[in-house]
Parts: C-alpha cells; structure tokens; sequence
C-alpha cells in the first residue's frame, strides 16, 4: 500500500495506522467512542495481508493481559479502549511498565466518573499521566488534536514505546476519535520477521532458539535491595525520557500578554479563541502539550515569562492546571476552564472565561 | 564389587531432568508442585521442544516457575495466563504454549479468561494444580475448597449457606467446544506420576498437532495449608478429594 490521501474518522484512522505500521496484533474489547477501532480492523482483515492478529477479547483485563503477552514476545502490540475499560486495564498497565516492556494503548476519553456518558472529555489525565495503575511508573502519553495526530502517534508511540522498551499511550478524547478530517495514511512498512524482532529484542520470551539461555518476562523481584535497583533504573529511564522526549506546540507566545494551555482537539477551540481574543485587543498565546508525560514544563515555563496570566482550559474539573502551576511556580495567576458531563465549550465561552478569569 | 563399577550410565534407572535447574525450590517439603515441575521438565526435553517453548507462570506458589524449568517463561498477573498465552501462542504459532495455574488463578480470578481461552479453542495446554487451598497466600479457601475443609478464612469448616459449593473448574472446561483434551490426574504414587506425564505429553501433542485448547488437572496436596504432613495430605487426598474430583480423563478427542 501506498502512501493515500483519505477522509475518515480518527478511530478508523487509527486501525489503518496500526495495519500500515507493521502492526503485529490488535486486542480490544468494544465500548463506545472507540469501537471503530476494532471494527475497521476485523472489516480490513489484516491477518490476510500483512499477518497482523486481531482478536475480539473477553474483557478489557484480558485484553491488556494479551498485549503483556504479546510485548512479552517482542511483538509490536496494541489495545484501544475507553475510560471505563482504561480503569479495568490498570493492573496489567502496570506489569507491562514494570515489566520494560513496549506497547501502545489508546484512551478514547469519554466523560466519567463511573459509567458516565459517552459524550467526551479529558478526564483521565490524571490516570493517565500519574501513574493509572500501583507503583511507581510512568507512561509515555501522546496527546493527538486531529485525525492526522491519531495516525502519526501510532507510528511515534510504537517507536518511542521499543526505543525505551516502556508503554506508550495516546490519550484522545471523544472529539477526535468521532470526528472525521483529511489524513495522509502512511506507506504501508513491513511486519518485522521472526528473525528480526529475536535480533531487536534479545529479552524476548519467544523459545529458546539456538541454545540462549533463557528469557523470563517477569515484574516480581520479593528480595527489597534488588527491588530498589529495578525501580532507581525504571526512573533513571524516565529522566532520560524527560529530556529527550519532550514535545509541545507553541502558537504565538511571543508578544502576547496572556497564556491557554490545552491539549489535544480542545486546543483547537483554543485557537479560534484566540482569534476572536485578538479581535478584542487581547494578545493571547497558545502552548499545547503534546507529550502529557513527560510535560512541557520548561517550555510552559519559559513561554510564562512576562505573560500577566493563564488559562488552562480542559474537558476536566481541573487536572492538567496542577502541572501548569509547579511550572510556572505560581509566579502568575494560572486559572481553569474547563466543561463537564461530554459538554465541549465554545471559542466564545473560552473567550468569556478568559475576560472574566484572567484579563479582568 | 567397587562402586565405580556400579555408577554406569546403562545402570541408571532415575536422574533430575536435564531440564531442572541446580537450585533450591522454594516449595515446601511433599508439595505436589514440585513432582509437576519435574514430570513437565521431562516431558519438555523428551518432545525435544525446549527451543519453542514458553511457559506462563501464575501468582501463587508456582509462581516462581520460572526460576526451575529452563525454557522461555512469562510471569502473568493473578489469573491471567490464559490470556498472555493466547497471544503468545497467536502471534508464535509454531511456539508450544503452556500455562501452569493454581484453583485460585484457574477458577476464582482467572474463571473468565480460563474458560474463553478454552472455549476459543487456543492452541495451548493448561496444567491446573488444584490443591483446594491458596497456598500462596497462607491457606485461605479457594473455590475448589471441600464442604468442610477447614481453612484459614473458613475457620470452621467451609459450610454450603456462606461459601457455596466447591467449583469443578476442569468439568466446565470439558463441555466447551473449544477444548479436545481434558483430563484429572494426580501425583500421589508412582503411577499416578507415571500418568500425570503420559497426560502431559499428550497435551503437548495435542499443541503440536493445532488440537486446540488441553486441559490437564492435578489433584494435589498442599500440606503446610492444610496442616498436615506430607504423608497425611497425600492419605487424606485420596479420602476426601478424589470423591468430589474423580481421576480419569472427562475428554480426549
Ligand atoms: C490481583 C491479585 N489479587 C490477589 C493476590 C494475592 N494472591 C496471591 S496468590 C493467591 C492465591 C493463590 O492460590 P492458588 O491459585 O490456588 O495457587 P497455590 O498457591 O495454591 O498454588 C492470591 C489470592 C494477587 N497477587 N493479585
Ligand atoms: S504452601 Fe502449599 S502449595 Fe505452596 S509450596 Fe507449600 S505445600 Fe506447596
Ligand atoms: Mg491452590
């Protein structure tokens, strides 16, 4: 398959993105607004072309248990849900993290808590960025504002998540999944051979092939000094991901007297906001955090400097805003916005709050 | 006669399989997982499968598998082996795929994944250790625990109006389409090893052979949860288990 143009929606894209990839398997368990995932996998019907695995599993726990196994292998493996299905997959995120262990899972956000609605949101940042499941560990998490995002973060998310052998997550919401934009499908990449995933991933538990010794995938370690190395190595490769990994996107932060800092489909909101702002004399910059951890913090910081206040707007009561205030160290007014319940905020609501919480 | 004369290779009637390593198990002494352990190392080397196979260990006493039997292992969460060998087992086909599962992992938290594994028919082989008791975790009732059987969360007994009735796991297995080889053994007497390992390898064969989902369940003890010595528990599984858990196989297609 060539490289195409096409029109489609973001959780559609996402399957086509995980198949041209070279994707090896696919393991999810249907809830709305992300079903489409697997949907367009098994209409698509990889195994017959490339070789991927799609399976329609019993639950989101064994689900995320198959991806362990898979990544296990040295496979490049993946799971999509939505937040409900997220909280069932926790336990086995954290073995796949403690495990070193490279895979990638999608978040279609939807508005909690509980069951909630299916309408979207951004709720689940926290469980997202600070850890989600018990210990101490930390995904890489992607946070895509279009349909072309949902398709490119397949591909850096599986890179990221093999070049640390460390979980990566792309944390969508609702808007992105659904809504349906212009995108460029990549060239389809070959699925790595056998021989080429045992040469990558020497760690992988596959058979003993060729007398190595064995490979045992494991998270449990009962002696607590050797415990302590396994976890000062894990953090040592979060620093590492800290500062290398770092992405965000600034829009006009120069010369502007204020800040929005969103992420992901509501930035866009943001940035006709913005315009709208301009047209009233109020000079306004976007930052939009691309990789939610590691945060932007430097950059917000930096971007801080000058500015009169910032507004944080999210699809949340107020999660992100915690992050954007250590950046900043409270040096300036940081304010939210942010609608509940799957309600998505209009540009001139976001301009409203911005007049009333920070210009004023 | 001198003993060098004795120690000759065609004179060998019993060694440790070359494929258990040199270590202390961390097993209790009488613990039927170690005869398993033993008889799968075998089993293991004889099919000359060492080079495809992966196995995948539980939490519960078993769970350090891995530290004994030297073939590829993954360590799966509390009941989910059924699961992280499925994909291992679809996305390495020509792997030979085990799990190695306690009646906790198998038939409390684990149910779901363990009976959808089995009813997709994946090509694996799970060996199921039922020693009606959460060894691990100080011997706590399990579902396959005994209407009466005294454990440390039914102090007096565990009684049909608290608990329910114990869970024949390995019987559900059996009726589903997706399993061709269900069999109860144990490991109690030398026969009953002997057994054990003939059901063993036919369930290897069966993975080999793309037969779908074998099941192979050991009836075992576990003496220091049941507080009993290793004798006792082997006499007093015979009495009392066997009843609820017959031997013999419930499906061989
Ligand atoms: C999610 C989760 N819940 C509970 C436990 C605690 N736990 C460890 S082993 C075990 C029971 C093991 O019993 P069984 O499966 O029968 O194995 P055995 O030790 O008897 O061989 C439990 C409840 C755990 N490790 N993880
Ligand atoms: S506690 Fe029971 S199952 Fe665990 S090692 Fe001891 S005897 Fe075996
Ligand atoms: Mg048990």
């Amino acid at each position: 398959m060539k490289e195409e143009v096409r029109l489609m929606k973001g959780n559609e894209a996402i399957a086509h993105a995980a198949i041209r990839y070279g994707c090896d398997g696919y393991f999810g368990y249907p809830i709305t607004p992300q079903s489409e995932v697997l949907e367009t996998l098994e209409e698509l019907m990889p195994w017959e072309t490339t070789g991927m695995v799609v399976l329609q599993a019993e639950s989101e726990v064994a689900a995320i248990n198959m991806v362990y196994g898979g990544a296990s292998t040295g496979k490049a493996v993946m799971t999509s849900s939505s937040s409900p299905g997220v909280s069932l997959k926790q336990e086995g995120i954290s073995y796949i993290a403690a495990a070193s262990l490279p895979a990638l899972i999608l978040n279609v956000m939807r508005g909690g808590p509980g069951l909630g609605t299916i309408q979207p949101s951004q709720a689940d940042y926290f469980q997202a960025t600070k850890g989600g499941g018990h210990g101490d560990y930390h995904l890489i998490v992607l946070a895509p504002s279009t349909v072309q995002e949902m398709v490119d973060f397949v591909g850096l998310g599986f890179d990221l998540a093999f070049k640390y052998c460390n979980p990566a997550m792309i944390l969508a919401d609702g808007i992105v999944g659904q809504m349906m934009e212009k995108v460029v499908l990549p060239e389809q990449r070959p699925r790595r051979t056998d021989e080429e995933i045992r040469k990558q991933c020497p760690w992988a538990a596959n058979g003993r092939k060729d007398g190595r010794k064995r490979n045992v995938i494991t998270s449990l370690e009962l002696e607590s000094s050797r415990m302590e190395v396994i976890n000062h190595k894990l953090q040592e490769r979060y620093r590492e991901i800290e500062r290398n990994e770092t992405r965000w996107e600034e829009i006009d932060v120069e010369g502007a007297d204020y800040l929005i800092v969103a992420f992901g489909s509501i930035a866009r909101i943001c940035a006709k906001a913005k315009e709208m702002a301009a047209e009233k004399g109020i000079k306004v910059g976007i930052v939009r955090p691309i990789t939610l951890w590691p945060f932007p913090t430097e950059a917000i910081h930096r971007a801080a400097q000058g500015k009169k206040g910032i507004l944080c707007v999210e699809l949340n009561a107020g999660q992100m805003i915690e992050d954007v205030r250590l950046a900043v160290h409270d040096a300036i007014p940081v304010e939210h916005f942010g609608r509940l319940g799957g309600i998505i905020p209009s540009p001139e609501e976001v301009v409203v709050a911005l007049e009333e919480k920070i210009v004023k | 006669m001198d003993i060098k004369d004795i120690i000759r290779p065609e004179n060998k009637v019993y060694c440790k399989p070359e494929l258990l390593d040199e270590v202390h198990m961390h097993y209790c002494p009488g613990c039927s997982h170690g005869v398993i352990h033993k008889l799968l190392a075998e089993v293991i080397a004889e099919m000359g499968l060492t080079d495809r196979t992966v196995g995948v260990s539980p939490v519960g006493c078993a769970v350090f598998a891995y530290n004994y039997i030297d073939v590829d292992w993954v360590e799966a969460a509390h009941g989910r082996a059924p699961a992280v060998a499925t994909a291992i087992s679809r996305l390495w086909p020509e792997d030979v795929v085990f799990t190695y599962q306690g009646d906790g992992d198998m038939s409390a938290i684990g149910t779901a994944e363990s009976i959808h594994a089995a009813n997709r028919g994946e090509n694996i082989v799970m060996v199921f250790v039922n020693n009606a008791i959460y060894g691990m975790t100080g011997g706590q009732m399990a579902p396959t625990t005994l209407v009466g059987q005294k454990t440390a969360t039914t102090p007096y007994g565990r009684r049909v109006d608290l608990n329910g009735h114990p869970l024949e796991i390995t019987n559900l297995l059996a009726i589903l389409d997706g399993t061709c080889y269900v069999t109860r053994q144990s490991v109690h007497t030398p026969a009953a090893v002997r057994k054990t390992k003939a059901a063993l390898k036919k369930a290897f064969e069966n993975a080999l052979a793309k037969k779908g989902t074998s099941v192979v369940e050991v009836v075992a003890t576990c003496n220091s949860g049941w507080k009993m010595s290793p004798e006792k528990a082997n006499d007093w599984m015979a009495e009392h288990m066997f009843e609820k858990y017959p031997l013999g196989d419930l499906k061989n297609n």
